[in-house]
């Protein structure tokens, strides 16, 4: 693996150690001499982010699990009893809550950092897809631990979501009993819920472990797309970007704390402060504000299983991004009518976002009931026309556009390109450049 | 060179068998162990254990529903008005979402007409499961476009015979299998 590593060991013991396990040279080459262009921006500190938010919700939800009791008649004491009574488990209990949604604010960056600059484009497809897959097992470790604190909201989101399965011909209904361990949601339920929500987190520490192997095969992407060309292009990993993540993981530490201190039901449903009643269900279920966009698209058609195909197949799809794009330049930053499609994306998914957490039959501008007689934008018509869309991007424009875009000049090299933004190029001045 | 040829040939043949029959033991041996595990995820049998339930059918008045757990699902009984009925009754079948009468004491293929989601001589009692049939919800009574029940979850109407006739849940409420155990009580599973 090392390559790029200047390791030498320097003790004795150090060269004993090192031809037994050569873990110091595999640290020294992938962690701190790893080459690395020199021109990311601040969207590439979301992968450091994100690692920092595992790492978080770990340490927060092992301590949480010393305190926590899953059976259905003692769960939701047990989430009080951990903010009242267990030694700063009130703050302990909020970071876990409100750190499950950063970490997905910080993923939903992170991939539409790789939509905008075409990371997924080769060489690094496989990491792409890899990301994909962390993507659906981040969802379903969020949905299980959700369930935990057994409020109401927790309760019918685990039984509306697990019923998506019942959608699936001849054997959806025993595949549901079979989740459910019984006929309903129940104790059962809830005690495998929490068995694999202790285990899914790990199983995410492994997929990383790949996603970053897969990453530093290639090495990164940059803004400009183009590939390293020399050792002019990048700069080690450590100090530039050690330090720069650094940065950026305290100045996303800062917002986390926000919330944690002066909002921490913001993002929450006030509902799940109720315990869970199997026979009554709120008024409005709505899942966490991560969710929405794919409940929209869920809400939008009409029929079970359609709707249900169409949920996964939004998220399947990004694993064969890499082929509907067929534009040989990477960056967006290259691409001008691909750029505007991006941000029509960019919204679309907002709009879907919103439209996730509305009543479907309300119009759409005021949001109020709508009644009976001609036609009326509500908030379900407005929901189909984005779902349509989001599909359309991905399987209709991508493809043509790759083939009849005209994409602007692109600069020969990374170092290029850094110091024609730095120093407006003057006549001549290139000669200034070093070749190597 | 002919002998070893077949030699070798004979050789490899007991090898390719060798190997293929090991390999189908193992497969067997992998399925075998899997089992038990995926199993264990199966209602339990103090889940199973939890058959049925008696509801007394006589404080519910004309209009009045009540709702009972039944297997961790809430049953609807409703004492259906005259009026309910007579709705019910007079929907033609091929206006309906679904047309199979759901029921568990019938069979698979009955229609959905009123008669066959309730028992005959007891029209007015109509027992169903109150889980919506699209994502499981719990319905509302008397609201809704048709006067019987609506899923506030993401808008199914149902009528008051209990079958879907608008929005995306595929099925009528499921009748599930009861029976009169007095005239006027009733033994659910
Ligand atoms: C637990 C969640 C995740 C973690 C901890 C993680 C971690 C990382 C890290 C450390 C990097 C390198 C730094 C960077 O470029 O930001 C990276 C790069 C990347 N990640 Fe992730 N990632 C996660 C989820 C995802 C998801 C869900 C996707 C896509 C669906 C994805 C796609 C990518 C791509 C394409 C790159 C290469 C970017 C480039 O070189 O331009 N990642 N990831
Ligand atoms: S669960 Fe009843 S309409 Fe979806």
């Amino acid at each position: 693996m090392g390559g790029h590593s200047s390791y030498q060991p320097k003790s004795a013991f150090a060269k004993w150690f090192h031809e037994r396990l050569p873990i110091m040279d595999l640290i020294q080459g992938q962690a701190l001499d790893f080459p690395t262009p020199k021109n990311l921006n601040y969207f590439w500190t979301f992968g450091g982010i994100l690692t920092m938010m595992l790492g978080a919700q770990l340490l927060t939800g092992i301590v949480l699990a010393m305190h926590y009791t899953p059976h259905v008649t003692m769960a939701f004491d047990s989430i009080e009893h951990i903010r009242r009574d267990v030694n700063y488990g009130n703050i302990i209990q909020k970071l876990h809550a409100n750190g499950a949604s950063m970490f997905f604010l910080a993923v939903y960056i992170h991939i539409f950092r790789g939509m905008y600059y075409g990371s997924y484009k080769a060489p690094r497809e496989i990491l792409w897809m890899i990301g994909v897959i962390i993507l659906l097992v981040m969802m379903a470790t969020a949905f299980m631990g959700y369930v935990l604190p057994w409020g109401q909201m927790s309760f019918w989101g685990a039984k509306v979501i697990t019923n998506l399965f019942s959608a699936i011909p001849f054997f959806g209904d025993s595949i549901v009993t079979w989740l459910w361990g019984g006929f309903a949601v129940d104790n059962p339920t809830l005690n495998r819920f929490y068995s694999l929500h202790y285990l899914l987190p790990f199983v995410l520490a492994g997929l990383v472990g790949l996603h970053i192997w897969a990453l530093h095969v290639p090495g990164n992407n940059n803004p400009t797309g183009v590939s390293v060309k020399s050792g002019q292009d990048t700069v080690p990993f450590h100090p530039y970007y050690t330090m720069k993540d650094a940065f950026a993981i305290g100045v996303f530490l800062i917002v986390y704390c926000l919330f944690v201190f002066f909002a921490p039901d913001y993002m929450g449903h006030p509902v799940n402060y109720e315990m869970a009643d199997p026979l009554k269900t709120p008024a409005h279920i709505v899942p966490e504000w991560y969710f929405l966009p794919f409940y929209a698209i869920l809400r939008s058609i009409d029929n079970k299983l359609l709707g249900v195909i169409a949920m996964f197949a939004s998220i399947l799809l990004l694993l064969v991004l890499p082929w509907l794009d067929t534009s040989r330049v990477r960056s967006g930053t290259y691409r001008p009518v691909f750029k505007q499609f991006f941000w029509i994306l960019v919204l679309d998914c907002l709009l879907l976002g919103y439209i996730g957490s509305r009543v479907p039959d309300n119009l759409f501008w005021v949001d109020t009931p709508s009644h009976e007689g001609g036609f009326a934008l509500t908030n379900k018509l407005v929901g189909q026309i984005a779902t349509l869309y989001y599909f359309v991007h991905f399987l209709i424009i991508l493809p043509i556009l790759g083939l009849l875009e005209t994409p602007k000049p692109m600069p020969a090299s990374i170092s290029e390109a850094v110091l024609a933004k730095n120093k407006p190029a003057l006549p001549g001045h290139k000669a200034a450049v070093p070749a190597e | 060179m002919g002998i070893v040829a077949t030699g070798e040939h004979a050789d490899s043949d007991r090898r390719d068998f060798l190997y293929i029959a090991t390999g189908a033991v193992g497969a067997v041996g992998v399925a075998l162990t899997a089992w038990p595990f995926i199993s264990q995820m199966n209602p339990d049998a103090s889940v199973l254990a939890l058959a049925n339930v008696d509801v007394d059918l006589g404080p519910i008045a004309e209009g009045q529903s009540v709702t009972i757990k039944w297997r961790g699902n809430p049953v609807f009984v409703r004492h259906r008005t005259a009026k309910e009925i007579e709705e019910a009754r007079a929907v033609p079948i091929d206006e309906l979402k679904d047309p199979l009468a759901r029921n568990n004491n019938l069979k698979e293929s009955d229609p959905a007409t009123d008669i066959n989601r309730v028992v005959g001589g007891k029209e007015q009692f109509l027992v169903m499961m109150g889980v919506c049939t699209h994502l499981g919800c719990v319905p509302l009574g008397e609201q809704g476009d048709y006067g019987g029940w609506y899923c506030p979850c993401h808008g199914s109407h149902y009528d008051t015979a209990g079958r879907i006739r608008k929005g995306p849940a595929p099925e009528n409420l499921l009748v599930p299998r009861y029976e009169y155990i007095s005239d006027t009580k009733i033994r659910i599973g």
